[in-house]
């Protein structure tokens, strides 16, 4: 098990390290953002000029650069809507299991009518109000995941709040502030990383099958989602503009659940996190 | 065990008056339909809007709205489509069972797939069936549906034209959207079957079967497959939600005649009605999914009610 747990740790690294790396380069690899059209270098096949390794696409823009560039977009999402849905989550989390009371129960109902909604409903008529677009993209997937961050804190901290070193922290009369963001957090962060790689992961995903579906970032700018729906016109005769964006997909989705796995399996031995 | 019963039911009945007194509310916000209906008619006076209005029923207040379509969702009444004036009632129930179809579909691909996988993964703990098996659904797991959708399009109808590329026209137009959704069922499915039989491997009355001298298939696949059977049911039944929400987005790619095409072409024509119907028939249809569920576990498993 120690061998193929190592081996999942550098599959998974090595995916997130190395696509992270190209698209943070971009700018030095492909500096015209893979906009520059060509009309004389249409369809060109993959593989076949070392110019265009992936081949072009309908405008004879290169399909190397643009899923390249377009993981910028996927980057964004992942690491603006995680951190968000962190930041209120573990907060919510912390205070309604802690203090219990009518605000854990108004936290708690909320995260239930939101369970029973799946992502894709919420997304349509969220989407349908205030407009497509990056930054509504992420504050989307913040609203509909804080909800998992909120759950699993609440729990820990439920576990935790008897617990002799709480007790003692409050009857030498530590402030609450402290003995939140001091004693109970520290204590329940493990968890909470292993679902923050796994949501970076998912979100990723989302974005992208909203983009695909004309409601998530602007079509006219380089992304995965966006790449793939254009190129579902071309699927009879140019199998490469719909291939590799999708790849991409795959492979950064991929190494992230690897790393995920192999997190939770390091830090959360016992199999607590839920999925 | 009365007590467990009303508290389900209360907490199923709060979540349904929330969401759809929320998509009621939000959906109100997206845009007036009049305008939209107006354009294609050419010039147009405050007059004609107000008419349009009147006759969509828009002038009423927002809680005499909410309440009439309450009371339509009772008795399968959503009101007309804003487009052309079909009923509601009428279009979903053409879309619904095009997407429960699939659904059922989806569900039966994985649960053949993900049980005999998920019980060599078990069996071969930690050895390289149960590793490939691990790989494969954490491989499983990353595939965007739309785009695994594509690529089997691009396979099974475009490379070799074994399989219709979008429709729903005999049994041959399920095997693409059947396929996409039960692989990706699968992925999570193989590991659930997986940790449960490993629960149930361990128990003493397996240790008995096999000391009797039975076979190993009838030990796996009778006695403890038997055994998982509830867990299992109850984690099938809670995917019902993820599912319909992968569904309505795969139907985009196989222009399936289902929930999602229905609600997409609504939400481009601002088609209020058709729009708040389809969210709330699908939310319904999750939360009584999810009631059944608990209540079924609660009956079998009485250390359930006490939670």
């Amino acid at each position: 098990m120690r061998g193929f747990k190592s081996l999942e740790f550098i599959l998974g690294a090595t995916l997130v390290g190395g696509i992270g790396l190209a698209i943070l380069l971009s700018g030095l690899l492909f500096p015209d953002g893979g906009e520059s059209i060509n009309l004389g270098a249409r369809l060109m096949r993959p593989f076949v000029d070392a110019r265009h390794l992936l081949g072009t696409d309908p405008l004879g823009r290169d399909v190397l650069a643009r899923v390249v560039v377009g993981g910028k977009i996927s980057l964004k999402v992942g690491a603006f809507s995680v951190a968000g849905a962190v930041v209120v989550g573990v907060a919510m989390g912390l205070v309604s299991g802690y203090y219990r009371g009518i605000w854990d129960v108004i936290v708690m109902r909320f995260a239930d009518v939101q369970l029973a909604l799946p992502f894709i409903l919420m997304a349509i008529t969220f989407i349908a109000i205030f407009g497509g677009g990056l930054t509504n993209t992420i504050i989307l997937l913040i609203v509909s995941q804080w909800v998992q961050y909120a759950r699993l804190v609440r729990g820990s901290v439920l576990a935790l709040r008897e617990r002799e070193f709480i007790l003692a922290a409050k009857a030498i009369g530590v402030p609450d502030v402290s003995i939140l963001f001091g004693h109970l957090l520290p204590n329940l962060i493990g968890p909470v990383i292993v679902l923050m790689t796994l949501n970076v992961a998912n979100n990723i995903l989302l974005e992208s099958s909203l983009t695909f579906l004309g409601l998530g970032v602007d079509p006219t700018i380089p992304s995965w989602g966006g790449m793939l729906a254009d190129g579902r016109t071309y699927l009879q005769n140019a199998w490469w503009v719909s291939v590799f964006p999708g790849l991409a997909i795959l492979l950064t989705v991929l190494g992230l659940n690897l790393l995920g796995d192999w997190l939770r399996d390091s830090l959360d031995p016992t199999g607590r996190t839920a999925r | 065990m009365a007590g467990f019963l009303i508290k389900r039911f209360a907490l199923a009945l709060f979540v349904m008056a929330a969401v759809t007194l929320l998509v009621s509310f939000a959906i109100r916000l997206t845009g007036d339909p009049a305008l939209m209906l107006a354009q294609g008619a050419g010039s147009v006076t405050e007059e004609d809007l107000v008419r349009i209005r009147e006759g969509l029923g828009l002038n009423q207040s927002f809680l005499a709205q909410y309440l009439g379509f309450v009371r339509g969702l009772a008795t399968f009444d959503f009101g007309r489509s804003f487009l052309g004036g079909t009923p509601v009632s009428v279009l979903i129930a053409a879309a619904l069972p095009a997407t429960l179809g699939l659904a059922f579909a989806s569900m039966a691909v994985s649960i053949a797939v993900s049980i005999p996988l998920g019980i060599l993964a078990a069996v071969h703990r930690g050895r390289w069936p149960d590793q490939a098996i691990r790989i494969l659904s954490l491989v499983g797991l990353s595939f965007p549906n739309f785009w695994l959708a594509t690529m089997l399009v691009l396979v099974f109808a475009i490379a070799v034209n074994w399989l219709p590329p979008s429709g729903m026209e005999g049994w041959q137009s399920f095997v693409m959207p059947a396929a996409t959704m039960g692989i990706i069922l699968t992925a999570t499915n193989v590991r659930l079957v997986r940790t449960a039989m490993l629960d149930i491997l361990r128990s003493q009355f397996i240790m008995v079967a096999r000391a009797k001298g039975l076979a190993e298939n009838v030990v796996l696949y009778k006695h403890a497959l038997r055994n998982c059977a509830i867990p299992l049911v109850t984690y099938f039944g809670l995917q019902f939600g993820g599912l319909l929400g992968g569904i309505v987005v795969v139907e985009r790619v196989f222009n399936w005649p289902g929930m999602g095409t229905l609600a997409f072409d609504a939400i481009a024509a601002r088609d209020y009605p058709v729009l708040q119907a389809v969210i709330c028939v699908l939310s319904l249809l999750i939360v009584l999914v999810n009631l059944a569920v608990d209540i079924a576990y609660g009956l079998i498993d009485p250390r359930i009610r006490t939670e």
